[in-house]
């Protein structure tokens, strides 16, 4: 087993198991779709028109949720100073962590949105493309997150920081989550337009995130 | 003097406190002279004398592009060159490049009101700004949130270099998308299509901005250096004790 595939077996695992916080995602995911009708009123028809919004809303909250989790704990207990002085690239690392990330936290959002999509009385139509999309973008997101995930590592009293160095770098995400959203069910606009433009996201993010990552915990920390 | 003579503190703080005072001036003269060409400039034939807001307005937004500018060079000065003072001059350069925008987006909204009708709307233009805002104001918390000035440059020195992605979206949101906002008239291709005698008291009342930021900047430069020594003197006499 090369070290990045074990690396990433490690991480799934760490994951998985209790205090991993790989569920939590997925029931915060929850929480926010059920808090939306609470503030907004049970009206059917405003929570369909809304609703890919609030599903890309919960996401995106709920993947920022874990981030802080992925170079954190390994700085804790000193895996990530064996990490760093490894043989492999640490780019190739920080995809290989983030991936493991993304499996974990990512993918059960992914799989979660259509029944959650249920909840907000969105039609077959929305329920698939909110799935594709998301599935689409969600790598973007973890991507984008690892850049505030390695520049918080170190930072003992941060806070809210992460979330608000992160959100306004995942913008575009969103922006274009929506759209092929809202594209696949109201029209005119074709799909495919906002939905490359989201793999491209995708693509872009999952070069420069790593590569800022890695600047970030080589010469960010001491 | 050669330049790299500037990488050393104390020379660069002897220069620095020999040319604020005439810093200062030229930027007085500046504005003095930018406001007398606002005050004699002719009303717009549909907006009235309200169009002057525009002298205020539009400076604060070139600057506030300009500043992060600013602060990518310092970054890469830090990541690549690992100038001393580069760290010190992006994290100068945070609060007052956030000033900037924060001008931008209140004159603008004031501006809005009786043009538009109202104080906000989400286009293309104001929402990058806002969104530029938010990330100065986490660069200045990243800034306050590690303990050493060093370290805390090179993170910074990262999500500076990272946000900006921003500008050319800003610059060319009213190029790419049906918006509310004004598209281009000085900065584009085929020239300015303000007239000269608008054009001009812009371009000064510019230049008095721009004047204004160095020597605000060169001043925070200076503090700041102060600042540490302070700190460093302040941790030598705690590991004496």
């Amino acid at each position: 087993m090369t070290a990045l595939s074990a690396l990433f077996a490690r991480d799934a695992r760490i994951a998985i198991r209790i205090g991993g916080g790989a569920m939590m995602g997925v029931l915060f995911f929850l929480t926010v779709v059920t808090l939306v009708p609470f503030a907004i009123g049970p009206d059917l028809a405003l929570l369909r028109r809304i609703g890919p919004a609030i599903l890309w809303l919960g996401a995106l909250l709920s993947s920022l949720l874990a981030l802080d989790r992925l170079f954190a704990n390994d700085h804790e207990d000193g895996s990530l100073d064996l990490i760093l002085m490894a043989r492999p690239p640490l780019e190739l690392v920080v995809v290989t962590k983030a991936l493991a990330h993304w499996v974990t936290t990512g993918l059960p959002l992914v799989v979660a949105s259509p029944i959650l999509g249920l909840f907000l009385n969105l039609e077959p139509a929305a329920l698939s493309a909110t799935a594709l999309t998301l599935l689409a973008g969600t790598p973007a997101l973890t991507f984008i997150g690892v850049i505030g995930a390695a520049l918080a590592t170190a930072l003992r009293r941060g806070g809210l920081l992460l979330p608000v160095l992160v959100l306004p770098l995942t913008i575009p995400v969103l922006i274009f989550g929506v759209a092929a959203t809202n594209a696949a069910v109201v029209g005119p606009m074709p799909f495919d337009t906002p939905f490359t433009i989201l793999c491209a996201l995708t693509l872009i993010s999952a070069v420069v995130g790593p590569f800022a990552a890695a600047a970030t915990l080589r010469y960010g920390m001491e | 003097m050669a330049l790299i003579d500037l990488a050393n503190p104390t020379r660069f703080v002897a220069l620095v406190e020999g040319i604020l005072p005439w810093l200062a001036a030229a930027t007085l003269v500046a504005f003095a002279y930018g406001l007398h060409g606002t005050y004699l400039a002719p009303d717009d034939y549909q907006q009235g004398a309200t169009v002057k807001i525009m002298f205020i307005h539009v400076p604060n937004a070139w600057l506030c592009m300009f500043v992060w500018g600013v602060m990518s060079a310092a970054a890469l000065g830090t990541l690549v060159w690992r100038h001393p003072l580069a760290d010190v001059a992006a994290k100068c350069a945070a609060p007052l490049g956030a000033a900037f925008t924060f001008l931008a987006l209140v004159t603008g909204s004031l501006w809005g009101r009786p043009m538009w009708g109202t104080y906000w709307v989400w286009d293309a233009r104001l929402t990058s700004v806002l969104v530029l805002f938010i990330m100065y104001l986490a660069l200045i918390a990243l800034w306050r949130t590690v303990d050493d000035p060093t370290r805390a440059g090179r993170a910074a020195a990262i999500l500076t270099l990272v946000g900006a992605v921003n500008l050319p979206i800003i610059k060319f949101s009213v190029d790419w998308w049906n918006t509310l906002h004004q598209p281009a008239s000085v900065f584009r291709m085929g020239g300015a299509t303000v007239d000269r005698s608008m054009l001009i008291p812009l371009a000064v009342m510019a230049l008095a901005f721009t004047l204004l930021f160095i020597t605000l900047h060169l001043a925070a430069m200076r503090n700041e250096i102060m600042r540490r020594r302070v700190r460093t003197l302040m941790l030598t006499q705690a590991e004496r004790a």
